[in-house]
């Protein structure tokens, strides 16, 4: 995901990006996020070793020219097993987002467009939900739908569609009050046809910038889950459970922490960058052409 | 006045840029005001007036850069003076009085404490003192209970009350010049000339010189001794109020003078037996505030309200806000679900078959009043324009695409409009789009809701104009809702006043203007001042209403 797809679509995004250089945090964000999909495409075709591999012979052995980011108390070479960990945390993350956004929107959609009671009610029930820590949430439904890959992705995704339902149907009351969408009835249209037609495309800015930022908390939870206990069940590595399993080498091996700690950090860092990036760029453009 | 004397206000050779693009926003303007006097500054939106009248309160935007020039007030540099200077002058010397009333009071504060801050500032009194100078200007502006305005919030008054206690607040401290920038433009018409009136009379009476900024040519001239024309940055004119009006010299003057709405001969439009659109008894009701454990009462906004409308005729709404003439129009567009009453057209009730809506629904389309919101953003002109053909039967997509051409020919945005977005649209191209969207399933009914209020003056010329000519090639019928009589004169062939949810009176369009019947008619047509042409490009201020010219003398 590079900064320009993650952007809108349509002339006049492409208009404003050609109008104005990149600013500093999107570069900077952007090539963190494009060097982590990078590793987490290369690791899902290709490591340099098994990252399952285990070779009692090398445990514990520190960063060299053979083993790069050196090997855990099984031999596995940390190196591998982040590469792989990035595929299975992007993709899980990937994942969550695009479930907490479908849902999100829907019940944003309707509720924002429907108003009066149908509002109220799920709106009651949504704030409900969001008065939980959100990993907290997760823990629940993880303990529901047992602690698996998809079991993740499910949980997450519940845990993370209120603060998403929130922001959309914020943007659909503000602009079912425009006159634009008086036009749209005036003319004839449905409701479901101004819905699909005036109200969500607008409604992308605002769940972009939201999107990018929730993609990052996600990866934070996921490597929490992970860490307790409750993520990606081992011997598949993830960022999270390569962090919990360093614990007791703390003291004679301390890269087994650290690298995977690096990457959460810098992931979050580019992430939050690159969200701030988009924001910028969208905000003014809203602005602008009101 | 007297001329020989200093001028208060010396602005010469004022030039401001942006800073980064270097466009010159204000271009060598001077202009002096002296003591006591009143000079309106008159140009369109990006004519640099506002800007050219912050300059002089040291207000420039951190963007804009000040290239040359100077302005002395008093004798004194502005550009010169230390910030504790400048703070010294602003407010004691200098006061100025914002176009928005809803915004220029801080809602947090109680208007007694808003009012003495200044006072406290500026001027050594004790408390008492201060309260007593407050209470009586509170009085002097008009509010009925000083004493309770004094511990109230600014959210309980209305816009108009509010630009009072705002003049007030400035006026307190008897400043040597008043910046007036759009004074009255969000207020009522009826309201505006009361807030001007209490506005000349209070610096009259303390020999405070006013500079009021405007748009509206009509209350320039009829306040100010001297007039400042400035176009793009530009002083293109300056002078005797009288002179500028009755002799303009500079061809934008003139633009500027010919585009101010004037009337045209009455049409005869041949009687019909039965009306396009007839509105029956037609009440609407807002609901109040339903809490868990409370509902209010409901609000009625229109009283049975029956309207009939000919083939091919304009029929005027005109009305001040909370009237009802937006809710009218919005009720009989179907955006509002009515109470009660009944909408027919052509004769046949809309609301007894779904072939009747669906015939009337096809029929009958909207113009809005902002053409910055009524524009899907995401859209293209083509496609917005295109749009209602969506659901019009039996019309291919090669036939709609020549429609739609057709149609932005018709409004003069033939030549790549059609691939453009709003944003890249000036406000009157955005409105000639929402026209063009209007009629392009050719409608036999058309409403429009404030179509060119929120145009500049010779925007708004030309839409009118543009929509004229429309109206006579098509032939449909309009409701043209407004709240500004000069327009209204202008495009209408019947006009209907409302006050409160009720029509009070309705007739022709020269009946109307010439012989109002109901007191709220006369109180609307006494509040605008008409500009009538005198010929060779000059133009002539008069009072609509005889007698009030005795009360009022300028």
């Amino acid at each position: 995901m590079s900064s320009d797809s993650t952007l809108g679509t349509g002339a006049s995004v492409k208009k404003a990006r050609r109008m104005k250089p990149p600013a500093p945090n999107a570069i900077v964000g952007g090539t963190l996020i494009g060097i982590l999909l990078l590793a987490a495409g290369t690791g899902a075709l290709w490591t340099p070793y098994d990252p399952l591999k285990l070779s009692f012979r090398e445990k514990l052995a520190a960063p060299s020219a053979l083993h790069w980011l050196g090997t855990d108390e099984f031999g596995r070479d940390v190196l591998s097993r982040l590469m792989a960990g990035a595929a299975t945390s992007v993709w899980i993350s990937i994942l969550t987002v695009t479930l907490a956004v479908v849902m999100g929107t829907t019940i944003g959609l309707f509720s924002g467009y429907m108003r009066g009671w149908t509002d109220r009610i799920i709106m009651a029930f949504n704030d409900a939900l969001l008065a939980f820590p959100g990993i907290l949430l997760a823990l629940g439904l993880l303990a529901v739908v047992g602690a698996n890959k998809y079991g993740i992705i499910v949980a997450l995704g519940i845990a993370y569609t209120p603060s998403v339902a929130r922001v959309v149907r914020g943007t659909v009351l503000s602009l079912r009050e425009r006159e634009f969408i008086a036009a749209s009835r005036v003319m004839g249209n449905s409701e479901g046809f101004t819905m699909a037609r005036h109200i969500l495309p607008n409604c992308i800015a605002p769940l972009t910038v939201l999107a990018t930022s929730m993609f990052g908390y996600v990866l934070l939870a996921e490597s929490a889950l992970s860490f307790l206990g409750l993520g990606v069940p081992p011997p598949a590595p993830t960022w999270g459970n390569m962090l919990a399993g360093s614990r007791p080498y703390i003291g004679q091996a301390v890269w087994l922490g650290i690298f995977p700690g690096l990457c959460i950090s810098l992931t979050l860092l580019g992430i939050n960058l690159l969200g701030d990036a988009v924001r910028d760029r969208l905000d003014p453009r809203m602005r602008g052409s009101r | 006045m007297n001329t020989t004397a200093a001028p208060l206000l010396d602005v010469a050779g004022l030039t401001l840029k942006i800073g980064g693009s270097g466009r010159t926003v204000v271009n060598d303007v001077s202009f002096q005001v002296f003591p006591g006097e009143i000079v309106g500054i008159v140009g369109e939106s990006g004519s640099g007036k506002t800007l050219a009248a912050r300059a002089v309160m040291g207000f420039i935007p951190p963007a804009v850069r000040l290239e040359g020039g100077t302005i002395r007030f008093d004798g004194q540099d502005v550009m010169a003076m230390s910030g504790k200077d400048l703070r010294a002058m602003r407010g004691s010397k200098v006061g100025m009085v914002f176009q928005e009333p809803m915004t220029s009071l801080n809602p947090s504060m109680l208007i007694g404490r808003q009012l003495d801050e200044g006072l406290a500032l500026h001027r050594k009194l004790d408390a008492a003192q201060r309260r007593a100078l407050i209470l009586d200007m509170l009085k002097r502006v008009g509010l009925r209970d000083p004493e309770g305005a004094l511990t109230a919030y600014p959210h309980q008054f209305s816009g108009g009350m509010r630009q009072r206690i705002m003049l007030a607040s400035v006026m307190l401290l008897k400043p040597a010049l008043l910046l007036a920038d759009e004074p009255t433009t969000a207020l009522d018409a009826v309201v505006q000339r009361d807030v001007m009136e209490l506005m000349v009379e209070l610096t009259q009476a303390n020999h405070t010189a006013v500079l009021l900024i405007s748009h509206d040519l009509g209350m320039v001239a009829r306040y100010c001794s001297r007039i400042v024309v400035m176009c793009q940055g530009d002083v293109v004119e300056q002078g005797k109020a009288e002179d500028i009006l009755a002799r303009p010299q500079h061809p934008y003057t003139r633009k500027l003078l010919s585009a101010m709405p004037h009337r045209l001969p009455a049409r005869l439009l041949p009687q019909a037996k039965t009306p396009i659109v007839a509105v029956r008894d037609l009440v609407v009701e807002y609901p109040g505030r339903q809490g868990f454990f409370r509902k209010e009462q409901a609000k009625r906004a229109l009283h049975g309200i029956s309207i009939d409308v000919q083939p091919g005729e304009v029929v005027a709404v005109v009305g001040g806000s909370g009237s009802g003439k937006t809710t009218l129009g919005q009720s009989i567009a179907g955006l509002v679900k009515p109470a009660g009453g009944e909408i027919r057209f052509n004769g046949k009730p809309i609301a007894r078959s779904d072939a009747a809506y669906w015939d009337y629904r096809l029929n009958c389309q909207m113009v809005f009043q902002d053409p910055y919101s009524s524009l899907d953003p995401r859209m293209t002109i083509g496609q917005l324009v295109g749009e209602p053909l969506r659901l019009v039967p039996d019309l291919g997509p090669a036939q709609k695409k020549a429609r739609v051409a057709e149609v932005l020919a018709e409004v003069g945005l033939s030549d790549g409009f059609a691939e453009r977005y709003p944003h890249e649209l000036s406000g009157g191209q955005r409105q000639r789009v929402a026209i063009a969207r209007a009629i392009v399933r050719r409608p036999n009914f058309v409403i429009a809701d404030e179509p060119v209020s929120a145009l500049d003056v010779t925007v708004r010329a030309q839409v009118l104009e543009l929509f004229d000519e429309l109206q006579k090639k098509h032939g449909f019928s309009c409701l043209f809702i407004s709240h500004d009589l000069g327009v209204v004169e202008q495009v209408a062939d019947r006009v209907i006043v409302m006050q409160d949810g009720r029509i009070v009176e309705e007739g022709p369009r020269d009946d109307i203007f010439d012989n109002p019947q109901h007191p709220y008619t006369q109180k609307l047509l006494a509040a605008v001042p008409g500009l009538e042409s005198t010929g060779e490009g000059g133009v002539r201020l008069f009072w609509r209403r005889a007698e009030n010219d005795a009360s009022i003398v300028g």
